[in-house]
């Protein structure tokens, strides 16, 4: 199955929480609704984050895969909700 | 003339006092929020998932300023505080700690004088927290919030909406920007008041019974924290010392040096990615936990630190087993040991 095609990958390995996501926030910022972001990290933590704070921030979590060791969650950014209240 | 919207930066532990001070800031008072939540270091939380810890379906718990900013559909800024200014503070803290190894005044100003600069850069009207007038013992009697506004640098501009009413006029409600009559009077340590306004508000799930996690209010934990720097001649602590005063079994070998035994497998895994700089401890015959050693031991020293870490291991048992030392990747000695039998004679040195 193809897997969507990121506009910008967030390499966050070796990183614990808050990392992956202040790093994956600043990314967010840059890029346009619509535009897709795959986020690679090493805490399992991100598995729960990930979907929480798409929650919070507007945008969609598209799914996320483990080979046990790293994550890779896709995001598709949202609309007028993506970013502050 | 339109009346214009007030701008508010808010600092979202996750908890619900925080959740309802943004809902009544956001949705009673109509002001563009900004909500914010700093990470120390010292979240007990994130230490477990850092050492792995996983929930009893398996999954790892989401971090909770995250969680909260999902049930109020807003973004919570993560901003990572764990630097060296924010360690000094708590190695060195004007105001002095609470009960254990918590420098809450010091740790809260601190916060504060970090939201104030982030306000004046946004260009908002104020900050505003979900405290509450006299839930907590030290940092949030009447005089000691006063206290923390004033060293903050935030006079007028620190708005607790769940305590509004029993505190002074904030500038934004003297300036008619924001009405106090939609503020709150809530006091003391029950929830029944806050349980009730969540309803209210729409609030379907808050953490129980309330958010924030510091490890430094942890009577164990403050004893580590204590004796890293009772053992050093300058007053001070590094980050990545903290992770480790969470993960193991501490024990007091000499002033010159300490033992860290891992629990866990996941222990054992921060214990190897802590190795640079220190010795690593191994029984290779066996399974068991491994061992780091902080500084430089004596001879003797190393013999009690290898039957320590033997007795935790499967081959405790033993008559005698190998202990293995290394540093910075090569094998600097091996030891054959007779683990410890009584766990009074280790005791006396468990920090």
């Amino acid at each position: 199955m193809e897997r969507p095609h990121p506009d910008r990958t967030v390499d966050a390995t070796g990183t614990f929480c808050p990392v992956p996501i202040i790093e994956t926030a600043k990314v967010a910022r840059d890029l346009s609704p619509g535009q897709v972001i795959l986020v690679l990290a090493t805490d399992p933590g991100i598995e729960s984050d990930v979907p929480v704070w798409c929650r919070g921030t507007g945008n969609e979590h598209l799914g996320t895969e483990t080979d046990g060791r790293t994550w890779r969650c896709w995001i598709r950014l949202g609309g007028p909700r993506a970013g502050r209240t | 003339m339109t009346k214009r919207k007030p701008k508010a930066l808010g600092l979202i532990s996750g908890g619900l006092d925080s959740m309802l001070a943004l809902k009544i800031v956001r949705d009673v008072l109509g002001c563009e929020v900004r909500a914010i939540n700093f990470y120390t270091g010292f979240c007990i939380t994130e230490t477990q998932r850092r050492r792995g810890t996983r929930k009893s379906d398996g999954s790892v718990k989401p971090n909770e300023a995250l969680v909260a900013g999902a049930e109020l559909e807003t973004e919570v800024e993560l901003i990572d505080i764990s630097d060296a200014g924010y360690l000094d503070v708590i190695a060195n803290p004007k105001f002095g700690y609470g009960a254990n190894a918590n420098p809450c005044v010091d740790c809260r100003i601190d916060m504060f004088q970090r939201a104030r600069v982030m306000l004046e850069e946004w260009g908002g009207d104020f900050v505003f927290t979900g405290e509450v007038l006299g839930q907590r013992p030290k940092s949030q009697r009447r005089d000691t919030l006063g206290l923390i506004e004033k060293n903050a640098g935030l006079q007028g501009r620190l708005l607790r909406p769940l305590s509004a009413k029993l505190l002074p006029p904030t500038r934004a409600e003297e300036e008619g920007l924001i009405d106090r009559e939609k503020l709150l009077d809530i006091s003391g340590r029950g929830r029944k008041e806050q349980i009730a306004l969540a309803q209210e508000l729409g609030i379907g799930s808050f953490p129980q019974p309330a958010g924030g996690c510091c490890y430094l209010t942890d009577e164990a934990f403050a004893r580590k924290f204590f004796d890293i720097l009772d053992h050093r001649e300058e007053r001070r602590i590094e980050k990545e010392e903290i992770v480790l005063l969470a993960s193991g079994r501490h024990f007091r070998l000499s002033p010159r040096a300490k033992l860290v035994v891992g629990r866990t497998e996941g222990e054992n895994f921060q214990l190897e990615r802590h190795a640079p700089g220190r010795y690593l401890l191994q029984a290779p015959d066996h399974n068991g936990p491994v061992g780091l050693v902080e500084g430089e031991p004596t001879w003797e020293e190393m013999v009690v630190a290898s039957r320590i870490l033997a007795r935790y291991g499967q081959g405790r048992a033993e008559p005698r087993l190998v202990v293995e030392w290394r540093r910075d990747g090569g094998v600097e000695d091996r030891l054959e040991v007779v683990p410890y039998r009584d766990d009074a004679e280790i005791e006396k040195l468990r920090i």
